[in-house]
């Protein structure tokens, strides 16, 4: 398993190299999107309109964060389940998004996507929302601010700890569940 | 007839909310701890490792341990000789929820199920209330994810399945829920009761101590058969693979219709977070 450091936006090349697996080390800016962001997303290319951020070469990550306490940028920010997303994923994958963070499995469909226009999903690890916030140095809402948790955010990252759980090459790091030696 | 003055129920109630969120419990720790000397996968460990070091940085900063504070959902036993006095029982969680999630920077994540509006204060509650013999107001306050809830299921099982039929059921449930509610889980079974009331007694079944033994022989030993059987799955942390899938499996069991066997499977996360006060 191979270790990189990759800075934002991401190319074809940095997503080419990368294997399940392999652990990412991502720096720059990053966006947060989930469930009530993504719909909204949507429905602004439906109406043939500008998305709140570039997709060219962007990561988004699935995530509600809590509130920022005084003194730091952002408040718990650990990934959110990803499936729930995947309605959504291979639209933006066509479009020019080149990874998205969560937690959990995605669909065939994405992951055909993530073939077709060289995506890569990352994992982020579940529940460890106070450890991930250390990696966001600056968080600022740029749409959507009814929704709360749920707006989505430019986020900056230093060196966020990322695992490659699906590869543009169809490789996945999650083990199949034996079913056979549960008795 | 003891009288308990509202606002102490509200200051119990906040003080929970925050307490639940940013500490690891003990026994949750402790079984890191064993996950951690007795996992022989490189990624387990590596995952159990950061997920204490998340649980010593959210209890020195104050921080959420997870960003999902989860939905309020409480226990509570009412004595017969026992009464709230100054306001409401149920406005007084629910103002508790309001000021512990607001006080203690918790992420509100009630919202309308069709509109998706967040009520903006992580109320309402949901509340289960009992009422019980004495004089004593007991609440317990659990902060229910949505990643691990929606991976939980109800199912009516015919008679004749069985307990095969349960731990069929269990361990397909768990299989296919892979990765997705932060593995390694702690696994609620409510069997009996009605369509509704398995639910419920799932739910509270995650209540339990993950370190104690269930009173009854029987019910412990399939608890432990389940755990087994599920950790044979080889799911582990975060999805990676290794021995810990679960970190327990808690059964409650009760009476129920000629005709049923109702199952419900509640999967919390690794976090099982959750308080308890007595007043």
């Amino acid at each position: 398993m191979a270790q990189y450091i990759l800075n934002t936006p991401l190319t074809d090349a940095d997503v080419k190299k990368l294997k399940a697996g392999d652990v990412v080390f991502l720096n720059g800016t990053i966006y947060s999107a989930r469930d009530a962001a993504h719909k909204k997303l949507m429905e602004l290319l439906d109406a043939g309109k500008d998305l709140p951020f570039d997709l060219k070469g962007a990561a988004i990550y699935y995530v509600g964060p809590s509130p920022a306490p005084p003194g730091r940028p952002i408040g718990a920010a650990g990934p959110t389940t990803s499936y729930r997303m995947d309605t959504y994923a291979p639209r933006l994958h066509s479009l020019g998004l080149k990874a998205t963070i969560g937690k959990g499995k995605r669909s065939d469909e994405v992951k055909a996507a993530m073939r077709e226009h060289t995506g890569v999903y990352f994992g982020a690890t579940g529940g460890a929302g106070a450890l991930l916030s250390n990696s966001i140095t600056e968080s600022t809402v740029i749409a959507f601010d009814e929704l709360g948790p749920e707006a989505i955010r430019a986020m900056k990252v230093k060196d966020f700890p990322l695992l490659v759980i699906n590869d543009c090459s169809g490789g996945e790091l999650y083990v199949k569940p034996r079913l056979d030696t549960a008795g | 007839m003891r009288e308990i003055p509202v606002q102490n129920v509200i200051d119990a109630v906040a003080a929970m909310c925050i307490k639940a969120n940013t500490e690891l419990p003990d026994d949750v720790r402790a079984k890191f701890e064993q996950a951690m000397a007795e996992e022989t996968s490189d990624s387990a460990r590596e995952v159990l490792r950061q997920l204490l070091e998340n649980a010593d940085l959210a209890r020195d900063t104050k921080l959420p341990l997870c960003q999902d504070c989860g939905l309020a959902v409480f226990f509570v036993e009412v004595g017969d000789d026992v009464r709230v006095v100054g306001g409401n029982l149920r406005e007084a969680i629910n103002e508790g929820v309001r000021k512990g999630y607001a006080d203690g920077f918790l992420r509100k994540s009630a919202c309308h199920p069709l509109t998706r509006a967040n009520t903006g204060d992580g109320t309402p509650a949901i509340i289960h209330f009992d009422m019980v013999p004495g004089d004593r107001l007991k609440l317990v306050y659990m902060a229910k994810g949505g990643g691990s809830e929606n991976m939980s299921r109800v199912t009516m099982l015919s008679p004749a399945q069985g307990w095969e039929g349960i731990k069929k059921f269990v361990v397909e449930r768990v299989a296919e829920a892979g990765p997705n509610p932060c593995p390694p889980t702690v696994i609620g079974i409510g069997v009996g009761g009605t369509f509704d009331h398995a639910a419920k007694i799932a739910k509270q079944s995650l209540m339990r101590r993950l370190d104690d033994t269930h009173p009854d022989p029987d019910i412990a030993a399939r608890e432990k058969e389940l755990e087994d059987a599920l950790n044979a799955l080889g799911i582990g942390p975060m999805g990676l693979g290794g021995n810990t899938t679960v970190l327990g499996v808690k059964i409650t069991m009760e009476p129920c219709h000629l005709a049923s066997l109702p199952l419900a499977v509640n999967v919390q996360c690794h976090s099982q977070r959750h308080e308890e006060v007595e007043l």
